[in-house]
């Protein structure tokens, strides 16, 4: 026999179809079982922790992301009223600029109008004082011209006098 | 990974064929030994290494634990037979007495065959050193995984703990970088419980197979029935699970002229649904049986120097046992590896056969 024939021949090569037949019968056995009582419940036992943390890690993410977006937001809601408050500022030293420029030309008017109503007020309290003087001088005057004229002539000799004096200055010319 | 996984095989190639041929020569002495036992029976038998291999890697009709090979101490196990002459005969190997009687019209050859008396055809369904091995491997399987399923619905989505913690990591392994990356998200997770099972069942015998005591050391998936079966239930589940995609490009590959297809390369491909599993069936038995058989050739060693010289034998023991140990620390590699390799391609054609077809026909 060549080495060839003894290595076919050789019990090892040659498979017992009773060996066979128990192996099937055994393998498939335990396939069915741990199919249904053990990998079932393992693979779904992982799959199920695997989810779980997956969802943990998600919801981790998730919270971080929204605690970053708060922040964000949070920034953005302190610079705009941060930007408020500056154009509040603004506006008020704005207002506050023209108020006292208005206020400023208003009073300059004030006081021109106020100004002029007194010169007038003046004006007229000085004309109507000069009238009432003149009207007091003028009476004044008339009294001592009546006072005089009636001192003068008094008596005779001073009216002739009077006339004489009178006469005197008539140039007749 | 991959270049790890050819340079072992490569290496236990080379064992297997030095191992093959150191059988060989061993083989021819059984020849020339068998008329001289016969002859020169009171005699100090001559130790022959080939013989008391291939007894430990084949398997047996009872278990040995001790003794010689006339009078072992050994545990005997259940034959069964059916022939349509004589119905179905169960009774214990025990009562062939090693080959010395016979029992029912059945006797037990010098090669350890069991043959009718009358030369008639019979079935042989007995429960061998192999098959008790298996069982008892199929209950360990059972034990294990019923007891980590039963911790996993007692203690869901809490971290895993005991033995659950220590299976737990294969079986993510087996399901994320065997099926998953194989078949693809879309299609494992049917697949996952046959490759769960067929990796713990190969792992488990594997290394049964290495404890070289009583409850194990039987040669399971160094067995090429046994590979066999795995094989042919591969080559079933592709037979069925195959879509219109996978046999197209089998039996009518696109984009080829029609002579090609009719005279190379369907022939070519329909062989190759059948290699494929055949490769797988050879590649586990080659390389768990020849780890046997070199382990028992370091063991075997001793006795052949002692048999020209006790102090040959005793001189020569550690040197062997030492490379019997180193060859076992491989084994238990091996062990694994190989139930990785045969899970791994199982898992590569169930990917191919239910690949979707990713790009566009040309025609």
């Amino acid at each position: 026999m060549n080495t060839f024939g003894i290595i076919l021949m050789s019990p090892l090569l040659s498979p017992s179809y009773g060996l066979i037949v128990w192996t099937l019968l055994a393998f498939l056995t335990i396939l069915i079982i741990l199919k249904k009582f053990a990998w079932k419940p393992i693979l779904e036992a992982l799959k199920e922790r695997e989810n779980s943390i997956q969802n943990a890690l998600d919801a981790a993410e998730k919270a971080k992301k929204e605690m970053a977006s708060l922040n964000a937001s949070n920034e953005k809601i302190l610079q705009d009223a941060r930007m408020e408050r500056d154009l509040l500022f603004k506006e008020a030293r704005e207002m506050k600029d023209s108020i006292i420029a208005e206020a400023k030309t208003k009073a300059v008017v004030e006081a021109e109008r106020l100004i002029t109503a007194a010169r007038e007020i003046i004006n007229n309290e000085k004309m109507a004082a000069i009238t009432e003087i003149k009207n007091q001088v003028a009476t004044l005057s008339i009294e001592i011209a009546e006072k005089i004229l009636k001192s003068e002539l008094s008596n005779d000799e001073k009216q002739k006098t009077l006339v004489k004096s009178l006469l005197e200055d008539v140039k007749l010319n | 990974m991959r270049s790890k996984i050819n340079t072992f095989r490569a290496f236990f190639l080379l064992l297997g064929l030095f191992c093959f041929l150191s059988i060989n020569t061993q083989g021819e002495e059984v020849a020339k030994d068998a008329g001289h036992t016969a002859t020169n029976d009171g005699e100090h038998e001559k130790f022959n290494a080939g013989k008391f291999i291939i007894d430990h890697v084949t398997d047996k009709y009872e278990w040995h634990l001790w003794g010689s090979h006339e009078d072992p101490t050994s545990i005997p196990l259940p034959i069964i037979l059916y022939s349509k002459e004589k119905g179905l005969n169960v009774f214990s190997s025990a009562r062939f007495e090693h080959g010395k009687a016979s029992c029912n019209g059945y006797k037990l050859t010098h090669d350890g065959h069991i043959e009718a008396e009358d030369n008639a055809e019979f079935y042989d369904f007995s429960i061998t050193k192999t098959t008790s091995e298996i069982l008892l491997a199929c209950f360990l399987l059972l034990w294990v995984f019923l007891t980590v399923a039963k911790s996993y619905t007692r203690r869901t989505g809490l971290a895993p703990k005991g033995l659950q913690s220590f299976i737990e990591p294969v079986i993510l392994f087996v399901r994320d970088d065997i099926a998953k990356a194989s078949i693809g998200e879309k299609h494992y997770a049917r697949f996952v419980p046959f490759l769960l099972t067929a990796f713990f069942f190969i792992f488990v015998n594997n290394l049964l197979g290495l404890i070289p005591i009583f409850p194990g050391g039987a040669n399971v998936t160094g067995n090429i029935a046994v590979t066999f079966t795995l094989a042919f239930i591969v080559l079933i589940i592709t037979l069925f699970i195959g879509n219109k995609h996978y046999w197209g490009h089998i039996l009518w590959m696109p984009g080829v002229p029609a002579w090609v297809k009719i005279f190379l390369l369907t022939p070519i491909e329909i062989i190759g649904v059948f290699q494929r599993p055949f490769v797988l069936m050879i590649r586990l038995f080659a390389n768990i049986a020849a780890g046997h058989i070199v382990i028992l050739s370091f063991v075997c060693l001793i006795f052949v120097f002692g048999s020209s010289s006790d102090l040959g034998g005793w001189l020569f023991s550690p040197i062997s046992m030492a490379f019997a140990l180193f060859m076992n620390a491989m084994e238990l590699l091996v062990a694994f590896l190989q139930a990785y390799v045969f899970t791994l391609l199982t898992a590569m054609y169930f990917g191919a056969c239910v690949e979707e077809p990713h790009h566009k026909e040309r025609h």
